[in-house]
């Protein structure tokens, strides 16, 4: 049935594989043997890691549309149940988040100027914020447990936390639970990626103490920031949302 | 050519010069566990492939069996509901969605375009490992408990009421969507930045086209599904209400989620497949796609109004009047794309110089099936009739014709069609067209008779029905053993061919354009000798062949 | 500039790093904090429906603030962007397609 092989030649041979000549970075040692040059690796990894994010944006977005679905069937319910919440400390964690996104642009900005110093110092200070986040965290879930204002058998059973909009209305208590269940599964989420960014942050440390991350090819260290700023913008929307819904009641009891 | 086959190939196995190809450069069982190359991770995920199918199928089979007779006697119901439910979930978790992207593209997209390799090697093999993991585990779940919720989980039954193990699977999904996610991000940016000088993007291959707007519902989609059976096993293990109505919960929330996710999902079944059939279309009508644009654009189109449309699942949910009838409306306007690319293929085949070679009986056989299954789901998606076909076994019947009759008859085009490229070797051309033929009959008669028996009213689900309804259950599962005898020829003679088949050196065995035909069969570990310069359209069949008879028959 | 044509090539290719000035790292960080003090103090007033609005209108300035400078889209090529403004129309088809349905619930 067949033809002969080159028929058409639909393709002509050209120069072979690794690099076009005359190209300065041909043979980087970090550059991938699958790849030609060091634009079009940075370029892969640029579009892989937004493409992940864009992933991402999805993953969170499942938790966003329950939210917006049950605070908008119960609206009062999820209000008041936020104002158990800790504003405090959610607020300064909000601080603490932002400071370690300062912390990484500028980490990132010692791998273009490639000055090691800068990017070591700044990704531990994003790695000490990161955790300083995780530690308030633990103990805002901490007082929460031992507030009762865990969804489970014992939800709202203490009164001296509950607030008096669910004493007068204790129909609206499963409504709370439900906010509360969101809360631990968003933030918990949420905490899940900032466990794996720290972690991430110390593999990109020992790699920047190598001096890996040089001005022409720092893409790890810069993929690295890009999933750390991430994790930033969620905490963004998720602290107006679940911690200053019902703020202006004043009625705060957590 | 059988007789030949038979008897020829043993001389042609002493080639004389060893030729280095992906397959032979190393034999340890090391290199291809630990391999980064495209090519081998294609062939790891046809093995894995098949062995879920064949389990799929095994559990299929025990459907047809106990719905030989109306009464529920060989299974009882929540064994038939376990076995039905793992029969769904294996199948398309494991073989519908990874199927053609995980061995064909994986395979072939590189080469397509001219590149290497994929842009993430690794991240392509962790893909794999994902993927291998999840269904061992599903598989382990199965076997010490199982689920009996149908692979769409539906609160607040999943939630609930079942008493199966709903959680550990539903952790299990979690885990296996990440394979596709991640293979989805590969070839996205692969076809975005590994292409060979010249690819430019409208001389990509149709196959790649549709393989680039699956990612896109990989990568957008299976993230909804993550998070929903992840919320999904976390109420079956705290019991919070979330999806039970009893407590202020919303189990039509849970069918949101899962619905934004699978019905775009049936597309990421769907739409590799038909990118297969636009090969093989041009390939044995030695001719250029007709309205190459228009059938590239229409994949993009399918992928995005995939996701407007998941609420034709919802019409007796209990989702509002106004929203079902938005949804019905959308559904039908997707019918538009799909249309267009069937109207492309058909006039591509008019005055080609048609070959009834074994691919191309399957793209017949695909057009076929596949169009009664989306005129079918143009019945479903009228809210009105909908309401009487849901939930019965019309709807067994037009599913089964998509993905089975569709991708799944094109997954066997497209291996067959690829084959000798992939081993070097040429199944018998005889037995290949038997397995097409006997797969067409067994086929249609396994699934006609569930329209008309749908249509009279026999629900889905149950493993006992009306007497009444007996008669076309026994043609049903009849068929049922001819498809997979079907199935089993096609397997039997693939796995021939890799001993006794007839050895292909030629590059281009089916004298077809595409740059995976322009390199040495198999390929070497690195694909081409030369990165590739492209010049031309995808199917420069005219050019190919002009001079010779050109357009065939007239 | 390379043999190979990139998806999106765009003013911004090549092996151009960008170097942002310090003082802009600093000018935007400053924003973002003021913006979270402005967050708080505003949700700490009666405003109505408009409590949400304010919120949310805060809340993506923010976002896009770290997206265009921390996160370098505003000097990325075209494709970021168009990753970028993928990921939130999707977003917004889960929540719109979602959404008729439950507010029209009601309309009988
Ligand atoms: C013209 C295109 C299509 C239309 C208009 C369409 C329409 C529909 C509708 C309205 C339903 C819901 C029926 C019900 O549950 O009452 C349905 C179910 C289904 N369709 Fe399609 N469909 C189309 C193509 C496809 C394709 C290409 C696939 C897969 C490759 C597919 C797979 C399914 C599956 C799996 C179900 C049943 C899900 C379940 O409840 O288990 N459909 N289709
Ligand atoms: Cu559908």
């Amino acid at each position: 049935m067949s033809t002969s092989t080159h028929a058409a030649p639909v393709a002509v041979p050209q120069q072979a594989g690794h690099g076009a000549p005359g190209h300065g970075h041909g043979h980087h040692p970090g550059l991938a043997h699958h790849f030609d040059d060091l634009e079009q690796q940075r370029d892969s990894a640029v579009y892989g890691m937004w493409a992940f994010l864009a992933q991402e944006v999805m993953f969170f977005g499942g938790l966003f549309i329950a939210y917006i679905v049950y605070r908008n069937l119960y609206p009062e319910a999820f209000a008041h149940a936020s104002n158990l919440l800790n504003v405090p400390l959610g607020a300064t964690n909000t601080a603490v988040l932002l400071a370690s996104s300062l912390t990484m642009a500028l980490a990132v900005r010692g791998g273009a100027t490639g000055s090691k110093p800068t990017q070591l110092i700044m990704l531990l200070a994003t790695i000490a914020f990161g955790l300083t986040f995780l530690v308030v965290k633990y103990f805002e879930y901490a007082e929460k447990f031992e507030h009762h204002l865990v969804p489970g058998p014992t939800f709202m059973s203490d009164p001296a936390h509950v607030s008096p909009f669910f004493t007068a209305h204790p129909e609206e208590i499963p409504h709370a639970r439900i906010f509360f269940f969101l809360y631990f599964a968003m933030t918990g989420v949420h905490a899940a990626h900032m466990l794996v960014g720290a972690g991430l942050m110390a593999w990109i440390f020992l790699r920047a103490k190598k001096g890996e991350f040089v001005p022409e090819h720092h893409d790890a260290l810069e993929m690295s920031g890009l999933y750390w700023h991430f994790v930033d913008i969620v905490w963004i929307f998720l602290f107006p949302m679940i911690y200053l819904l019902g703020y202006h009641f004043g009625d705060h009891h957590g | 050519m059988s007789a030949q086959a038979v008897a020829a190939p043993r001389e042609k196995v002493a080639a004389p010069e060893h030729r280095e190809t992906y397959l032979n450069h190393d034999y340890s069982w090391k290199s291809w566990l630990f391999t980064v190359d495209h090519k081998r991770i294609g062939i790891l995920y046809l093995l894995t492939v098949a062995f879920f199918v064949a389990i799929g199928g095994l559990f299929a089979m025990m459907i047809r069996a106990e719905l030989l007779t109306p009464k529920g006697d060989m299974l009882e119901a929540e064994t038939y509901n376990k076995i039905f439910t793992m029969h769904g979930a294996v199948m398309i978790f494991f073989f519908l969605i990874p199927g053609v992207p995980g061995v064909l593209g994986n395979f072939v997209l590189p080469l397509m375009i001219g590149a290497r390799d994929v842009a993430f090697p690794k991240i392509n093999l962790l893909s794999w490992y994902i993927f291998v993991t999840g269904g061992l585990l599903t598989l382990f779940v199965a076997a010490t408990g199982g689920v009996d919720t149908g692979w769409t989980f539906y609160a607040p039954y999943s939630s609930t009421y079942s008493n199966t193990r709903v959680a550990e699977t539903a952790i299990m999904v979690f885990i296996t969507g990440f394979s596709s996610i991640l293979t989805g991000l590969n070839f996205l940016v692969t076809v975005h930045t590994m292409r060979a000088p010249g690819m430019t993007w409208f001389r990509l291959p149709l196959f790649v086209w549709s393989a680039y707007a699956t990612s896109l519902i990989n990568v957008l989609a299976t993230p909804v599904l993550a998070i929903t059976v992840l919320l999904l096993a976390l109420e079956r293990i705290f019991h919070i209400g979330i999806f039970d109505p009893r407590v202020g919960g919303d189990p039509i929330l849970f069918e949101h989620m899962f619905w934004f996710y699978s019905h775009p999902a049936v597309y990421i079944m769907i739409l590799p497949a038909m990118g297969v059939i636009s090969e093989l279309v041009a390939a044995f009508s030695r001719k250029r796609i007709f309205g190459y644009s228009f059938v590239a654009f229409s994949s993009l189109a399918i992928a995005v109004l995939g996701f407007l449309v998941w609420g034709h699942h919802m019409f007796v949910s209990g989702q509002s009047a106004y929203a079902g009838l938005v949804f019905s409306v959308l559904t039908v306007l997707i019918a538009v794309p799909t249309a267009v690319k069937i109207f492309n293929w058909t006039a591509t085949l008019y005055q080609g110089s048609v070959e009834f070679a074994t691919p191309f009986l399957y793209v017949l056989a695909f057009f076929g099936l596949f169009l009664i299954g989306g005129v079918t789901g143009l019945f479903l998606a009228a809210m009105g009739l909908d309401i009487h076909m849901h939930d019965n076994y019309f709807v067994v019947s037009h599913f089964h014709y998509v993905m089975v009759g569709g991708m799944v008859t094109a997954f066997f085009g497209g291996l067959h069609y690829w084959w000798p490229k992939m081993f070097g070797r040429m199944y018998n051309e005889a037995a290949g067209k038997l397995a097409a033929l006997v797969i067409f009959v067994g086929f249609n008669l396994t699934f006609f008779p569930q329209f008309i028996v749908g249509y009279m009213g026999m629900p889905r689900r149950y493993h006992a029905y009306a007497p009444e309804f007996q008669t076309l259950n026994v043609l049903s599962s009849g068929g049922a053993v001819i498809l997979g005898a079907g199935y089993l020829l096609a397997a039997l003679n693939l796995i021939w061919s890799l001993k006794f088949g007839k050895v292909v050196t030629e590059r281009n065995p089916w004298g077809a354009t595409g740059l995976e035909w322009e390199t040495q069969t198999p390929p070497i570990p690195h694909n081409f000798e030369v990165t590739p310069r492209v010049t031309q359209e995808a199917y420069a069949y005219h050019e190919m062949y002009s001079g010779k008879e050109a357009h065939g028959v007239h | 500039m390379s043999q190979h044509e990139h998806g999106s090539g765009q003013a911004h290719g090549g092996h151009h790093v960008h170097v942002v000035p310090l003082s802009l790292y600093f000018g935007i960080i400053t924003v973002l904090f003021v913006l979270t003090a402005a967050t708080v103090i505003t949700a700490k007033m009666d405003l109505g429906a408009y409590n949400t609005v304010v919120a949310l209108v805060i809340a993506i300035t923010k976002a896009t603030l770290v997206v265009l400078y921390f996160m370098h889209v505003r000097w990325s090529k075209k494709l970021v962007w168009i990753m970028v403004g993928s990921s939130l129309v999707w977003f917004s088809i889960l929540i719109a397609f979602t959404m008729q349905d439950y507010l029209s619930r009601g309309w009988g």
